[in-house]
Order: C-alpha cells, then sequence, then structure tokens
C-alpha cells in the first residue's frame, strides 16, 4: 500500500505555523533565568510535533535543525540549563530560521542552507554535541550479523505480561514469519485447574527458527517484552540447518530491504511540493471556527426548516382565514434569515489577536535594536473582526507600532531627563464601538513634534509661512505622502512613505484614522474600521430612476433645505450654511449624469455626509429606508468605477450603487464647477 | 471491525495515521489530547489505542496509567508514539502500562505492519 503523504503537508504547514507562533510568543514571555515548567512544555511540545511532523513527511532539514532545538528546550525543561538571554535569542532566531524553511517548503523554493547550518552549529556549541546527523542514528540501521544457520529461542513470559496488553501468540506468529519454525509448549508451570489464575501466563516457549535470519530481526519480536519475560536466543551450530531453506526464508530478504530504506518513500512529498500554486502562498484559505458557532449555525438551519415546512403546510390548502398564519410564518422566516446571516458572518470573524501576537517580538527586537526600553501593553485581544478585514490590518499596525517605537518612545536618558519612568510604554487596544472595531495604538513617549511639523510643511509648501494652524490640521499632515520628521532615516523608519500608505489601506477596508498626541505626553493612533468588508447598514437614497447607498457611517444628518441658507459663489459652486459652517452641496444628479426628479435645491433634500474629516451635502430627489445590504464588489464583477465602492441587490431584484463618499467628495473638491463622473454631463442635462 | 483510537496534538500526524488506518479497513477515532483520548475511551472499547507522548492538557504516559486502571483497558494494546529513541522514554511508558511503541519517523507501511502485529 502506497500512501501519497503530501495531501497531510498542508495541514502540517498550518499546525507548524501555529506551533512557531507559540513558541515565539513562549519565548518571549519566559522571564530570564526564571523559566516556568508549564511555558517551556509548551515549546518544547510545540518544537516536539515540527520535528516528529517533518520528519515523517519527508523534511528532512527541517526535522535535522528543529532537533537542536527540542534537546536545547528538553534540558531546559529537565533543569539541566538555565533559560538565559542567549539561549532564548538563539531559539527565537531559530524559529525565525524554521519559519522561513517551512515557507520555502511550502512553495517549492529552495531554502538556504547556510543559516540553518550556522544556527545550528551555535545550538550544537551550546549543547557541546556534535551536530550532525543525530535524527537519522536510528533510521541508519547497524548491519546485523547473520548467523547463518538459524536461532533457538527460549521464551518464558511473566505471569503478568497479558497486562502490558502484549500476547505471547503475537510473538510466535512474527517468529513464524521470518523462517522455518519449529514450536514447543512448556506447560510445567501450568498449575491444577482448581488455582487457574485466568490473567496469568503460565506457558512457556521453546522455538526453533531454521533460516539466514539476523539476530536483530528476532529481538525486535521481543522488544516490547524486554523485562517482562526471561529470553534466551541462541545462534544453532551445525549443517543441519541447510536442507530446512524453505520457501518461507525468502521473506526475509524482502523485510529486510523495507527496512534499511525507509527513506525513499518518504522523499515523494518533497518532490511535489514544487508543484502547488505559489500564489495560495500567502493567503491563508481556511479558517479554523469555534464548535459553538458551528453549532449555532446548525441550530439555526434546523429552525429554517421548521418554519419552511410550516410555511408548507399553511400553502397547502391556503384561505384567507388562514393569512394570519402566513404573515406569521414570514415574520418568523424573516428572523430565521437574519440569525442565519448573523451566524454566517460570526464565522468569519477572528479575534485581533491573530493580528497582534507578532507585535511582542516585534517591539521587543526593536528596542533592542533601538536601545530603548518598551514595555508592550495589550489589551482586547478577544476583540472580533472579520478575517480579510484582519489580513489587511496588519501592515498598517506594524507601520503604526514601529513608528511608536522608533519616533514615539524616547531613549533611556531623555526620558528620565523629563521625569519619565526609563521604560517607555506601547499600548495595542482594541474594542467594538457600535458596527466598528477600534484599535489604539498609543506611547507615552515625547508626542508628534508639532514645530518640526510645522517647519516642514512650510518648507514643502504645504503651508503659508504665516498660517498657525491648529494642532487637529497638523497632526493630518503626517499623513500626506512624502511627510517625515525622522531626524536620520533609520532601519526602522523614516523613509518618508508610510502614513500616507497607512491612511489609504485603511481607507480602502472603509475605515479611518486618527492621530492625537500631547507634547510630552504621548501620541494615540486610533484607528477604526468596519467589523466586516460584506455587510453595510446604508441608507437608500433616490436620484431620478435610480437608487443609491450611502453608508450608513458616512452619514452626518439628513434636512430639508431652507432658502435662506443657500448661497452660490463664484463659478457655480453651491453651499448650505448648517450652523455655523458651509458645506459645498454636491448634486448626485450631475455627478453620475441622470435625469432627476427634482433640481430645486429649495425644500430638496440634503444628505451630509462626512469622509476624510471633510463634509459635503449630497442633494437626492428623496430618501427610502435603511437597511442592510450584502457588497458585491464592481471591481471583480465589473470594473472600478470612481466613487462607487459596490453594488447591492435590493428586495426588488434591481442593482444599486454604494457610493464611496471618500471618493464622492474627491470629486466635488476637485471640480470648480458641477461635473459628472460622465463623459457628456452637459448633453445629458440638455436631453 | 476493529476499533482503532488515535490520539495525537498534531492533526498533521492524526490525519495521516487515521487515513492510512481507514484505508485499510480498521475504524479509526481520533482524540486531540490525553484528557480527550481518556474520555472518548471510556464512551467506546476500543481495540488498539495509539497516543503520542507530549500533549497538552494530558500527556501520553499519563493516559497509559489511566487506560490500563480501567477493567477494559487491562489487556488492551496501547501503543506510544515517540520520536525519542532514547530508552527513558521507553522505559516510562513501559512502567505505565504501554504494550510498545512506534518510532516517528516511521511510514505508513510500518504502521500497518504493527497494527496488524497487536490487532491480529
Amino acid at each position: 500500500m502506497t500512501i501519497d503523504m503530501s495531501k497531510f503537508l498542508d495541514t502540517f504547514f498550518e499546525e507548524s505555523a501555529e506551533g512557531l507562533d507559540a513558541m515565539e510568543s513562549g519565548l518571549l514571555n519566559m522571564q530570564e533565568g526564571a523559566a516556568d515548567d508549564e511555558l517551556i512544555n509548551t515549546i518544547f511540545r510545540a518544537a516536539h510535533s515540527i520535528k516528529g511532523g517533518s520528519a515523517t513527511f519527508g523534511l528532512s532539514e527541517v526535522a535535522e535543525f528543529t532537533h537542536h532545538m527540542e534537546t536545547l528546550l528538553d534540558e531546559m525543561r529537565a533543569g539541566k540549563r538555565a533559560a538565559s538571554r542567549d539561549v532564548v535569542d538563539v531559539l527565537l532566531e531559530s524559529v525565525d530560521c524554521l519559519r522561513a524553511m517551512l515557507a520555502a517548503s511550502k512553495n517549492g523554493d529552495v531554502n538556504d542552507p547556510a543559516r540553518a547550518k550556522t544556527l545550528g552549529e551555535r545550538m550544537g556549541r551550546m549543547l557541546g554535541a556534535p551536530v550532525a546527523g543525530v535524527v537519522h542514528a536510528d533510521a541508519t540501521h547497524a548491519a546485523a550479523d547473520a548467523a547463518g544457520h538459524g536461532w533457538s529461542v527460549v521464551f518464558r513470559p511473566h505471569a503478568h505480561l497479558y497486562r502490558t496488553g502484549n500476547d505471547p501468540v503475537r510473538m510466535l506468529r512474527e517468529l513464524a514469519e521470518l523462517g522455518d519454525y519449529k514450536v514447543a509448549c512448556d506447560t510445567a508451570r501450568l498449575p491444577r485447574f482448581a488455582d487457574v489464575q485466568p490473567e496469568e501466563c503460565v506457558l512457556a516457549w521453546t522455538v526453533e527458527l531454521r533460516g539466514d535470519i539476523p539476530e536483530k530481526n528476532v529481538r525486535e519480536v521481543f522488544d516490547w517484552v524486554e523485562g517482562d519475560c526471561d529470553l534466551s536466543i541462541e545462534a544453532i551450530r551445525g549443517d543441519t540447518a541447510n536442507g530446512a531453506r524453505g520457501a518461507p526464508c525468502e521473506q526475509t530478504p524482502a523485510r529486510e530491504q523495507k527496512a534499511a530504506e525507509p527513506d525513499i518513500k518518504l522523499k515523494t512529498p518533497d518532490a511535489k511540493v514544487p508543484t502547488q500554486d505559489p500564489r495560495a502562498a500567502s493567503e491563508t484559505t481556511s479558517i479554523r471556527v469555534g464548535i459553538d458557532k458551528v453549532d449555532a449555525l446548525i441550530n439555526m438551519v434546523g429552525e429554517l426548516v421548521i418554519t419552511q415546512s410550516m410555511l408548507g403546510q399553511v400553502g397547502k390548502d391556503f384561505d384567507m382565514s388562514r393569512v394570519e398564519k402566513l404573515m406569521h410564518g414570514l415574520a418568523q422566516l424573516e428572523r430565521n434569515t437574519r440569525e442565519l446571516q448573523e451566524s454566517v458572518m460570526r464565522i468569519r470573524m477572528m479575534p485581533i489577536s491573530f493580528a497582534f501576537q507578532r507585535f511582542p517580538r516585534m517591539v521587543r527586537d526593536l528596542s533592542q535594536k533601538l536601545t530603548k526600553k518598551i514595555d508592550l501593553r495589550m489589551s482586547g485581544e478577544q476583540t472580533e473582526l472579520d478575517k480579510t478585514v484582519m489580513e489587511k490590518i496588519g501592515d498598517p499596525l506594524v507601520h503604526l507600532v514601529r513608528n511608536s517605537v522608533d519616533h514615539g518612545i524616547e531613549m533611556p536618558d531623555a526620558r528620565r531627563a523629563a521625569g519619565k519612568s526609563e521604560t517607555g510604554i506601547v499600548t495595542l487596544n482594541a474594542f467594538h464601538q457600535g458596527g466598528n472595531i477600534v484599535i489604539e495604538i498609543k506611547d507615552d513617549g515625547a508626542g508628534l513634534p508639532r514645530d518640526k511639523i510645522i517647519a516642514k510643511a512650510r518648507k514643502q509648501g504645504l503651508l503659508g509661512a504665516d498660517e498657525e494652524p491648529g494642532d487637529d490640521k497638523v497632526f493630518e499632515l503626517i499623513f500626506m505622502a512624502g511627510f517625515s520628521t525622522a531626524d536620520q532615516v533609520t532601519d526602522v523608519s523614516g523613509r518618508g512613505v508610510g502614513m500616507d500608505v497607512v491612511r489609504k489601506n485603511i481607507k480602502a477596508l472603509g475605515g479611518t484614522v486618527e492621530v492625537k498626541s500631547e507634547n510630552g505626553r504621548g501620541s494615540t493612533f486610533t484607528i477604526r474600521l468596519p467589523l466586516t468588508l460584506a455587510i453595510l447598514d446604508g441608507q437608500l437614497v433616490s436620484v431620478g430612476e435610480q437608487t443609491y447607498i450611502v453608508p450608513l457611517v458616512s452619514i452626518v444628518e439628513t434636512l430639508q433645505m431652507k432658502k435662506e441658507a443657500i448661497s452660490a459663489i463664484a463659478g457655480r459652486a453651491e453651499l448650505y450654511r448648517l450652523r455655523d459652517e458651509y458645506i459645498p452641496v454636491l448634486r448626485l444628479y450631475n455627478l453620475f449624469c441622470i435625469e432627476p426628479r427634482q433640481t430645486e435645491l429649495v425644500g430638496g433634500l440634503l444628505v451630509v455626509v462626512e469622509g476624510d474629516g471633510k463634509r459635503v451635502g449630497l442633494f437626492v430627489d428623496d430618501l427610502q429606508n435603511q437597511q442592510q445590504v450584502v457588497i458585491k464588489s464592481l471591481e471583480s464583477n465589473f470594473k472600478r468605477v470612481p466613487g462607487v465602492s459596490g453594488a447591492t441587490i435590493l428586495g426588488d431584484g434591481t442593482v444599486a450603487l454604494i457610493l464611496d463618499v471618500g471618493g464622492v467628495i474627491d470629486a466635488s473638491r476637485q471640480a470648480t464647477s458641477p461635473k459628472g463622473f460622465g463623459k457628456k454631463p452637459a448633453q445629458v442635462r440638455a436631453a | 471491525m476493529t476499533a482503532i483510537l488515535i490520539v495525537d496534538d498534531s492533526a498533521s500526524m492524526r490525519q495521516m495515521v487515521a487515513f492510512t488506518l481507514k484505508g485499510a479497513g480498521y475504524d479509526v477515532e481520533e482524540a486531540v489530547d490525553g484528557a480527550d483520548g481518556l474520555r472518548k475511551a471510556k464512551g467506546k472499547a476500543f481495540n488498539v489505542v495509539i497516543t503520542d507522548v507530549n500533549m497538552p492538557n494530558m500527556d501520553g504516559i499519563t493516559l497509559i496509567k489511566e487506560l490500563r486502571a480501567l477493567p477494559g483497558y487491562k489487556f488492551t494494546p496501547l501503543l506510544l508514539l515517540t520520536t525519542e529513541s532514547a530508552d527513558d522514554k521507553k522505559q516510562s511508558g513501559k512502567a505505565a502500562g504501554a504494550t510498545g511503541w512506534m518510532v516517528k519517523p516511521f511510514n505508513p507501511e510500518q504502521l500497518l505492519a504493527t497494527i496488524k502485529k497487536v490487532s491480529g
């Protein structure tokens, strides 16, 4: 029977990744010198599983490398080695190296063996042992001595043998498979029937095995019962054996061959890996879902089935007297559907700890590099958000945390001079607020250098020389492209790409990022993201024949315009005075070049929306209801359309476009006169 | 049909063992650690139990000790999966009541041969 091991490789890679994460966070939690048993055990188990799996699935380099780690950890587990900084460092580096090795195997790339070798040697030196070939030690069998003639085996099990789960019959059967076999049973210890203890083994056997059988094969049969029996294996001398060589002996060479070449089959997965699709590498294609979520789903589907059969009954012989029952059933169906939708959405939700878990390591490495003292505190790790959002928020988060560590927290002496503790604190916090998840990255460092930002902005012409902007406006500047105030370009940050990209990425997820800063007290970045990218709470608005959806989160208010508040300035820009603020009015029908039912602003409906800190009023014909809509991507089904973030299908089957408020506002700012996204707005209006 | 319980915290290992054994016509159940294994073993009479050594919650050695103390598992073959060819693990396994062991890495053929040996 041949089994293709490669089908288990994906599982192995997945669980190895989890194991490595566990090792990493375990190592980071390890206090110098004082090793917590449970912690070491967890790390050890992860290394151990990776070693076992990689050896089984033919990744011998990985197995060999992990073996060193395991040995090191085993010594720590046994209390023979202290968890010194050196050891933790080398283990952490090994985790990185392993990750690279596994990624290379997964993608079918060639791994650079030098790094593994160097690390392996370092661990080897720590262990004070030679490095090579440890794993294969038991695979390479010592050449067995062949006795040539056969063996005489006396097997006398101890009384308790059955209680080890072993059975002498099995061993005798195995011996019979080795060669020509003659057995005699010794019943001398058999007690009188009345004294028989059925659970005890009292028989003994003498077996005469003839044939060219290596002693090792015979000994192997009794491997498990060593100490549970008296055993003697003696070579049979003389020529009498020659005649006994028969057919059964031929099994022996076949067996030997199998034993000697266990590696061959194991190599196959290696060869298979490169054929896998490399694109699949970076995205995880499967998710782990808690049983409770699946149970809730099954429960919900069960209720749906009940409702369906109930409705079926009502419909079978329907008359007006049953209308109430029908309505009741439909209401139940609606409830079921909503609950089912919620449950399905929950499946995609994962705790944000998946995104947070890389930070302890990162902050540790960075603070070492920068010789700063930093304490990372995380809270709200169990806050859940959509898996897709989580995958995309990773890079922006990394950037912000790096920023806090590099720019935010000061050097220890500067902190001391400022009367603060030498150890800076970076706090990551996540929580739900409304339909959003909020992530805060806070540091207690120096705060954003307001004067420096202003000076730089003036130099770049972003600010007028005599302009004295408010804090909000100053801090907004750091999100502009090419804006960095780091004195030196370091490895860590300050290359001038960054905050603008961070904001762009967060915006692409339908989120926002804000910064608050206090001189000498530190700064806080706040990211707000929708919980999911699949569903949106929307306000349906009508313009002409069309229905558009405005995301509810971006709506500030909706009002009926009064004549006295409307003003038009030169050009054709129209403004509406909302309390103390003038808001540009954007006629949606112009933007999309459609025929409106209403062109008169007075008495018309204005939906005030906010995006990127800017406000505009959207002039629409009518407001419809608010509802949750399922977002269908326009990009993947059609193409990207400016001002539109997606589409959805309404209850009556028509398609409605979802407005991208940021995009719409951009368009309104660029256009001094109302101008549509369409090619010939003038013509449309004329029609 | 011979019922086999495989206890291992590594999903890939479990899958490989279960797939191999199911393919050979055995009735296989999986448990993710010693505690889970013990619970499952109490719920059904397995003919063979294969367990990893290092697992969270309950390790393989403890599992074997616990199983051996149950009347239903007094004589059942209980096998340890171990990467350690070192004798001390085997000896502590034996002392706990293990029938035998398989040293990782092993291939499907070796696994089937071992199961055949103890279940036949």
